[in-house]
């Protein structure tokens, strides 16, 4: 049984004006699908004032426009692997199929797997490769922030007080091509990540004209490896150019040793998964193509 | 509603809301936080089971508006006008899904079936939904539930006791009469034959649903945390946060009274008895409440009772007690070398174990071909998915005390010396155990429960958080292990040397156990002249190690089964044909000079794996022609294992009474944990007594109704309580027959108020009202078992146990080069269980067994202070279990039940060394350590290639 404090404050908010008024006056821990907050408890009862925002209607739409696509802050990761998504948020909905089990991804939400945190978030590889901006509103102002910005760390994020994110969008830029998701756990199901990648490819007339890679678990925070992709755009769109191109190993990862894995290993199987995915890519950019 | 949502859209210490829960709308007020499972459980709804409070084993799913849910992760507040279904609902899917479990036989233990049964569920009504939408559109072959659908629905559930295979075919046979199935699975699916239930006159060999099945898919049995009343108050244990530490209890008795909401603080000096409990004479060394000094983290110091919210709400600063953090050793092979961890044990040796025959050493100085190697396995946690729990209340000057245990009798023993009162002042009330696989024969939370319930006037109940469980509860034994094998130029073993050292943590445990039980166990089922096995189990602080399964012989086979490829792939003689070369015979000595002159029965087993070896090495060759990344690979091992306990009494009673109506009532205490001795004493009772199963009914173990059955370990029950109990059918038989000085050949008809003796073309009548004279039974017979052992000699020759079973199993599996990852394709097994009392019931045990080894094998590792929860701590899911196929082995054996022999152990011995085995016919990859994760098979395969990571 959850005891609660009778001074703990507890507040559910119908409306995001409401929420954001309430949160200008009160540092209230964000609660949504609950899936990080109850076992971040540990054995203890809550000892924070909390916010509850899964009644705010305005902040569950899914959508796509001629600015892209826009996400709302409590999708959920049965929402986005139900959506008719393009081919460039496939590594997204392959990500969201990964999250935990169905239990999860039928009430986890999307902005809580980022403003969590977690270098191994499962979100964040997939929504790096498609240049996603997260949107965050407060009582006085909103501001958009490049998801690389976003998350600085483990358990840091930009996020201000009184701030919340409201949606994540993907900009038409961001949304070209095919991509890709791969996800290396030590057994099926309800895993922590050892390692992921996903990546994205833009071909055109056999020409890689944008790639964009990126891989999580294997530092701090999720990063695109851009020296990888820089290596491929204006490439010929084939097995070999990405055998010949890829580097002998990553620099930019810097993975740490832990129950799941080794440093080295990670970086050496993030270097196969990295040749996978974009092997996957390719094909599924020729069957588009076909 | 709008104003309620006004209202409720401002904070509140209460939600008040309207919920649907099983169709019912149900008005109710909340702490808004409160997780939902504990809503559920307050509603009554107790079917919604807890496993972990983090959303890590999928035990309390729920359908939250039609989506599955863990319930624990779900605010309470979060269910206003929402639409909830929960394991009891009258719901027409559910019913099939739960008759579909029972006839399957995929419920063992029951504790994760109603998350089971709530994602099956979810999975059927959506593609029926589909189906519905789809019909007419020429598209139903699309999206039908085939195999994959159902993993992908059930993955969220960890089952530590069925091995998943029973419950996919269980889902996938409701999907099949729903006409949901997909084409393609349907024309390969073996669906569960249940015929011979009516095809066999007799009870034993009928493959019988188990005969406890029922509440278990209702989702209405009681575990340890539903029996709690609800006005019972609740108990907290203050723990060690070190893994060695000094303390000192502040003014418990001021901080007690005024802290409101608590009742009591109950520590050492409480302790009327004797502060120690253990499982071993002359090893009961483990304080119930620490006493200055602490051993291990997660160690108990003292336990606050109080309220049920201000319990919840207790926290660990909270209480008075100041620490001083000392230096540990947690690494057996330094504690070998260090001050002892526990005052006066040199060396910190526990024990030494040893058995020697022949002249090990000399031999393996000419043997014509010799292997060595050192071996490693880690803290391997149970994992059962019910956390310790129960309840206790004094009854005039008795304590009884309900809770989830493998061992009424031993728990009665232990709680009385710690009480310092008489045994029968103590009644120990088992309830339906959510997996126990060795650790809940120790005592856990019930010494506490039992305090605190001697002073006090109410009753105390107390459920282990996940954390608590894993932090102190007992696991297996991590080993160090260094082996050297040597055979003659014709393939015949000539030599084993053994030498483990077993960390056994702080306290004793089952460490005597484990260090004796593996010298006998280490040859294998081999013929071995010359051998020799060394074991120390060795204090250190850290958790107790004690019982698992297999009781340390699944490490020992790791090593010495590795080592038997080795030496095969050598002599160059196939894997499989070496061990059957070697297979111990009739006649034939053991390593501790037992022989046996019937009833070994390795050779079997092996020979009946030959077609399936054969035909998956020349799968693996075809297949590695072609793939140059992913490796196909083939392994087996081999088991043996002593049913009982090693060369000490052993006995099981069972009572069996003729009710003056008629009713045959079979007192039967062997705690069934879901292995099924409910279900298997009961058949062989019916078939000893010559009546139908359906007329026995059952008195399960409780220490004021049933005699002592012993405890649910060592794969005895089937064996010793099932000897007992043909003993005391056959004695009631003598009874009724002399009653009416009939012959034996006579048969029974019980009817109501008499038994009719029909002795060739007679017919007596016992008349059981007129013989009635106001006791319960008009005829009653009570009979012990206990097999003939004797003790070991100092070089551990003798008789062990009375008998022993036999196995050997089949890995097929890929193992993806570059990642290091494994993939399980296929376990083909062969146990001898010389008669299949019930068939379905051993399937499941392998499976349950046998997916226990996956784990150990492959992914789980438990590590003291690190790895505390389900989150980190894997154990496989449903996708990680290949296909399985079984050959029962029979041999009889002149000793067992109607032949039969153990089983529950031998199951998980050779899994783990067959798949280690098969990863290095795979890709050439040596394992010396377990498990096997990606990075550690990765790192072994650049090593075999000459590279380094």
């Amino acid at each position: 049984m959850t005891q609660i404090n009778q001074q703990l404050l507890h507040t559910r908010p119908h409306s995001l004006q409401q929420a954001l008024q309430l949160l200008d006056q009160t540092a209230y821990t964000i609660l949504a699908g609950g899936t990080d907050y109850y076992p971040s408890l540990r054995d203890s009862t809550p000892d924070s004032a909390v916010m509850d925002i899964t009644g705010i209607e305005e902040l569950k739409r899914l959508q796509v426009d001629e600015h892209g696509l826009t996400i709302g802050a409590l999708c959920s990761w049965t929402d986005i692997i139900r959506a008719d998504l393009p081919a460039s948020l496939k590594a997204l909905q392959l990500a969201a199929k990964e999250v935990g089990s169905v239990q999860i991804q039928s009430r986890a939400s999307i902005a809580g797997n980022l403003c969590n945190a977690s270098p191994a978030a499962d979100g964040l590889p997939p929504l790096l490769i498609c240049n996603a901006v997260v949107n965050l509103a407060s009582a006085s102002n909103t501001r958009r922030v490049a998801l690389s910005d976003f998350v600085l760390g483990n358990r840091r994020t930009a996020l201000k007080p009184g701030e919340l994110v409201t949606s994540i969008s993907i900009p038409a830029s961001g949304l070209g091509g095919v991509s890709d998701f791969i996800k290396l756990g030590a057994r099926e199901y309800l895993v922590i990540s050892i390692v992921m990648v996903a990546s994205r490819l833009l071909v055109e007339d056999g020409i890689i004209i944008e790639a964009a890679v990126s891989a999580g678990s294997c530092s701090e925070v999720a990063v695109r490896l851009q020296e990888v992709e820089s290596l491929l755009i204006g490439k010929p769109a084939t097995e070999q150019t990405i055998l010949n191109q890829l580097p002998a190993s990553l620099g930019a990862l810097s993975p740490i040793n832990d129950v799941r894995g080794t440093a080295a290993y990670r970086k050496d199987a993030c270097l196969s998964l990295v040749r996978r995915s974009l092997n996957r890519c390719l094909l599924a950019a020729g069957e588009t193509a076909a | 509603m709008n104003d309620i949502r006004a209202q409720r859209s401002v904070d509140a210490a209460t939600a008040s809301f309207i919920v649907t829960i099983n169709g019912r709308s149900v008005s109710a007020t909340a702490e808004p936080l409160q997780r939902t499972s504990d809503f559920l459980r307050d509603q009554g709804l107790l079917a919604t089971k807890v496993g972990c409070d983090a959303g890590d084993c999928g035990a309390c799913t729920i359908l939250l508006n039609g989506e599955p849910a863990c319930a624990c992760l779900v605010p309470a507040a979060q269910l206003a006008d929402a639409n909830v279904l929960t394991a009891e609902a009258d719901d027409p899917v559910l019913a099939e899904l739960r008759e579909a479990f029972l006839q399957t036989g995929a419920a063992q233990c029951g504790i994760c079936t109603p998350g089971m049964l709530m994602s099956a569920a979810s999975l059927i009504q959506r593609a029926a939904r589909r189906q519905a939408e789809l019909t007419g559109k020429n598209d139903t072959a699309t999206q039908a539930v085939d195999r994959q659908s159902i993993k992908d629905a059930l993955g969220g559930v960890l089952c530590r006791c069925t091995g998943y295979a029973k419950i996919i075919d269980a889902v996938f046979l409701v999907a099949v009469k729903r006409q949901l199935a997909d084409a393609c699975d349907v024309a390969h699916a073996a669906l569960p034959d249940n015929a011979r239930l009516t095809d066999k006159p007799s009870a034993v060999g009928a493959r019988i649903s188990r005969l406890d099945g029922l509440p278990k898919v209702r989702g209405t049995e009681k575990f340890g945390a539903d029996v709690i009343p609800s006005d019972a108050l609740r108990l907290k244990i203050i723990r060690s946060p070190y893994h060695s530490a000094s303390f000192t209890l502040g003014d418990t008795q001021t901080w007690a009274k005024s802290t409101p909401g608590i009742a009591l603080v109950i520590s050492a000096e409480d302790i009327k008895g004797v502060n120690r409990f253990g499982v071993i004479p002359g090893f009961t060394d483990q304080p119930v409440f620490a006493e200055h000094k602490t051993h291990f983290r997660g160690e108990a110091v003292a336990a606050v009772v109080g309220d049920r919210q201000a319990i919840s709400a207790l926290r660990d600063d909270a209480f008075p007690i100041t620490w001083q953090e000392l230096a540990a050793v947690t690494d057996p092979l330094q504690a070998l070398e260090s001050d002892p961890v526990i005052d006066g044990r040199k060396n910190n040796i526990l024990v030494e174990g040893l058995v020697q025959r022949g002249e090990a050493s000399a031999s393996l100085e000419s043997v014509d071909c010799l292997v060595s190697g050192s071996f490693k396995t880690r803290h391997v946690e149970h994992a059962y998915i019910e956390p310790e729990a129960g309840f206790a209340q004094r009854v005039g000057d008795r304590i009884e005390v309900y809770t989830c245990t493998q061992t009424a009798g031993m728990t009665q023993e232990s709680l009385a010396e710690i009480l310092g009162i008489e045994k029968s002042q103590v009644r120990v009330i088992p309830t339906a155990v959510g997996g126990g696989f060795g650790s809940k024969l120790d005592l856990s939370i019930q010494p506490a429960l039992c305090i605190a319930a001697s002073l006090l006037d109410q009753p105390v109940g107390g459920i282990y958080t996940r954390t608590e469980s894993m932090q102190s509860t007992t696991k297996r034994h991590p080993s160090d292990m260094q082996v050297a094998i040597g055979c003659n130029k014709n393939g015949k073993l000539e030599a084993i040397d053994f030498f483990g050292v077993f960390n056994t943590g702080s306290y004793a445990s089952w460490g005597p156990t484990v260090a004796n039980r593996v010298p006998v166990h280490a040859s294998g089922p081999y013929y071995v002249p010359n051998y020799k096995a060394h074991t120390k189990a060795v204090t250190t602080n850290v958790v107790p190690a004690g019982a698992f399964r297999g009781f340390g012989v699944p490490q020992a086979a790791f090593a010495v089964e590795s080592l038997l490829d080795q030496l095969a792939e050598k002599i160059s003689i196939d894997r499989l044909q070496f061990r059957l070369d070697n297979a111990i015979r009739n006649d034939q000595p053991t390593v501790t000079g037992q022989v046996f002159n019937q009833g070994v029965g390795i050779a079997d087993c092996l020979e009946a794996l030959i077609p399936a070896w054969q035909n998956a090495l020349y799968q693996a060759k075809q297949h590695n022609l072609s793939d140059s990344i992913v490796k196909r690979g083939v392994g087996v091992a081999s088991c043996w294992y002593g049913c009982g306990n090693t060369s000490l009494p052993n006995p099981s009673t069972i009572k069996i009474g003729l009710k003056p109506s008629g009713e045959i009532v079979l007192h039967q205490g062997a705690i069934d944990l879901g292995q099924g001795s409910n279900t298997v004493i009961t058949q062989m009772v019916a078939d000893a007594l010559g009546v139908n199963l359906s007329m026995i009914n059952l008195v399960g173990a409780d220490t004021d109704l049933t005699p002592d059955a012993g405890k649910t370990s060592a794969s005895r029950q089937t064996f010793v309580t099932g000897n007992a109990a043909i003993a005391s059918a056959n004695a009631l038989r003598q009874q009724l027959l002399r009653c009416v000085n009939a012959s034996e050949d006579s048969h029974f008809e019980f009817i109501i108020d008499a038994v009719l003796v029909k002795d060739a073309g007679t017919e007596h009548r016992i008349d059981l009202q007129a013989l009635a004279k106001g006791s319960e039974y008009v005829f009653e017979a009570q009979e012990t078992y206990n097999p003939d052992v004797g003790a070991l000699d100092n070089n551990g020759q003798g008789i062990p146990y009375a008998q022993y079973g036999y196995g050997a199993q089949v890995v097929e599996l890929l193992v993806d080069t570059e990642l290091g990852t494994v993939k399980l394709e296929k376990i083909t097994t062969a146990h001898d269980v010389g008669c299949a009392i019930n068939p379905q019931l051993i399937e499941g045990q392998i499976e349950g067994g046998a997916t226990q080894g996956i784990g150990m094998a492959l992914m789980e590792e438990f590590e003291p202070g690190r790895i505390e929860n389900l989150h980190d701590y894997l154990i496989p899911t449903i996708g990680d279990i290949p296909e399985f196929e079984h050959h029962i082995i029979e041999v009889p054996d002149a000793e067992g039940p109607y032949g039969a022999k153990g089983l529950g152990e031998h199951v998980l011995i050779p899994t783990a060394p067959a798949i280690i085995n098969a990863i290095t016919h795979a890709c050439g990859a040596e394992l010396r350590e377990l498990p096997a994760t990606p990075a550690r098979v990765r790192a072994a395969i650049l090593k075999h290639n000459g590279q380094s990571v």
